[in-house]
């Protein structure tokens, strides 16, 4: 064991392993990019569409189920899915990385507008505001706290499942687990996942914190109160693996 | 059929196996780890950091942290595939004992029941709609993690998913993952009716429930 942890400590302290097109910043850089673009991409597709379906109460069903069915679907399918479609390399994992954070932000933005005391839309009305208005203006920042939980759950994902990308050959820190279980280089592996460990942890906790950020001071909670266990209702609340 | 009918009964077979135990060990943990949450607050945040750590970990890194320990193979799978398991039980079982009405516990104990007895005979049935939505959603994300396990000689399903990669062939693709949905589906419905079974009396209520 202890020579182990030698090897993976001599692993990461070699200089050209930082280095170049196969190194740590490189593979650091393509993981992070691919997951803030599919990101970013999934939820200019989901805000719009979980705002609107929101705001009519239309669609409920259809925002619930895509979000039970995105969980049943294994993302590990979905990747191998682009690959038959699209061809190896970047665009697949692309592709499947903003497939799978669609659900999640959709559920969570429908789940926040629907939430919105229906007094305070009356109001708004009430006082002359246009529905796009009351959109942007009254729900949506009604709606931030859950909105932003849907991200945070989407963005975690991608960057876990950017890992699995490796297998359908796309880049990213993915590839030192996959390269390192064929070649059967334990010493790669555990390193590989140590990274992916330490990156979906820092997403998870950055993500937490502009969750925070941008949540209305009125509506943050005293923390006392957010540390109150709630209990997951049904699959559409709790976040996801992959 | 023939010799696919064979390889997809063993892949069946595998998905299943290894979901049930991967629930069934987790939930073992789950609930004394539960109670003790709820009961001493103090140990509310450590486990639920832990299992949430735990859960932040993608599935093929978790499943590589564990490799130079327990080797490729069955240990590995299941070992990860509890730990996913671990935060939604935990979780669902400390909010489930939250939810039991005050005036219930104490009629309990007013009847001359022990704080133990109080907890098996009327605590825990009333949390079980709380800790049966905990399995469902535990069972239902397993069974999609299995097919990750392919990567590391396990994966049931999967094994035809990343069959479909390696031979880039559209068959074993659709059938391994159809299968799996249809998997996950399927025991969702059965743990409705597992749950319906145990809680008798919410059945009222949650006819009156909305989602």
């Amino acid at each position: 064991m202890f020579t182990f942890l030698s090897h993976v400590v001599t692993w990461f302290t070699t200089a050209s392993r930082w280095q170049g097109d196969h190194g740590i910043v490189h593979r650091l850089v393509e993981h992070v990019g691919m997951s803030a673009a599919a990101t970013l991409t999934a939820v200019a597709i989901a805000l719009p569409i979980g705002l609107v379906l929101g705001h009519t109460g239309k669609g409920a069903l259809l925002a619930v189920n895509v979000s039970n069915v995105g969980r049943a679907i294994p993302s590990f399918a979905l990747l191998v899915f682009g690959v038959q479609l699209f061809g190896i390399g970047a665009k697949p994992a692309y592709i499947a990385l903003v497939a799978l954070a669609i659900p999640p932000i959709t559920t969570n933005t429908y789940t926040g507008v629907r939430q919105v005391d229906p007094d305070v839309v009356e109001a708004a009305r009430g006082m002359g505001m246009r529905e796009r208005g009351i959109l942007a203006r009254v729900e949506l920042p009604v709606a931030m706290p859950l909105v932003m939980a849907g991200v945070r759950t989407a963005g975690v994902q991608v960057v876990a499942t950017a890992t699995l990308a490796a297998v359908v050959a796309w880049g990213g820190l993915g590839r030192y687990i996959v390269d390192g279980l064929a070649q059967k280089d334990t010493v790669q592996v555990f390193s590989g996942a140590l990274i992916v460990a330490v990156l979906s942890m820092a997403t998870e906790l950055g993500l937490g914190m502009l969750q925070r950020l941008l949540t209305p001071a009125g509506l943050r909670l005293p923390r006392a109160s957010q540390r109150k266990v709630s209990v997951f209702p049904g699959a559409a609340a709790a976040p996801e693996v992959s | 059929m023939g010799r696919h009918g064979d390889t997809l009964y063993q892949a069946g077979r595998e998905h299943v196996i290894l979901t049930f135990w991967a629930v069934a060990i987790g939930l073992v943990i789950a609930l004394p780890v539960g109670v003790a949450a709820w009961r001493w607050r103090w140990l509310q945040a450590p486990a639920l950091g832990l299992s949430g750590a735990v859960y932040t970990i993608p599935s093929l890194a978790l499943f590589a942290l564990l490799v130079p320990v327990t080797g490729l193979g069955r240990t590995t799978s299941e070992i990860g595939l509890v730990g996913y398991t671990l935060l939604i039980l935990v979780r669902n079982v400390v909010a489930g004992l939250d939810g039991v009405p005050a005036d219930v516990r104490e009629a309990a104990l007013g009847m001359g029941f022990t704080p133990a007895r109080t907890l098996l005979r009327v605590e825990l049935p009333l949390a079980v709609p709380a800790i049966v939505a905990g399995v469902r959603i535990a069972t239902v994300t397993t069974i999609g993690l299995v097919t990750v396990t392919a990567l590391i000689g396990q994966g049931g399903f999967g094994q035809l998913i990343y069959d479909g990669l390696l031979r880039d062939f559209r068959t074993p693709l659709v059938l391994g993952t159809v299968l799996s949905v249809a998997l996950a589906a399927a025991v969702d419905v059965g743990l409705v009716l597992v749950e319906r079974a145990l809680t008798p009396w919410s059945r009222a209520r949650a006819r009156a429930r909305v989602i």
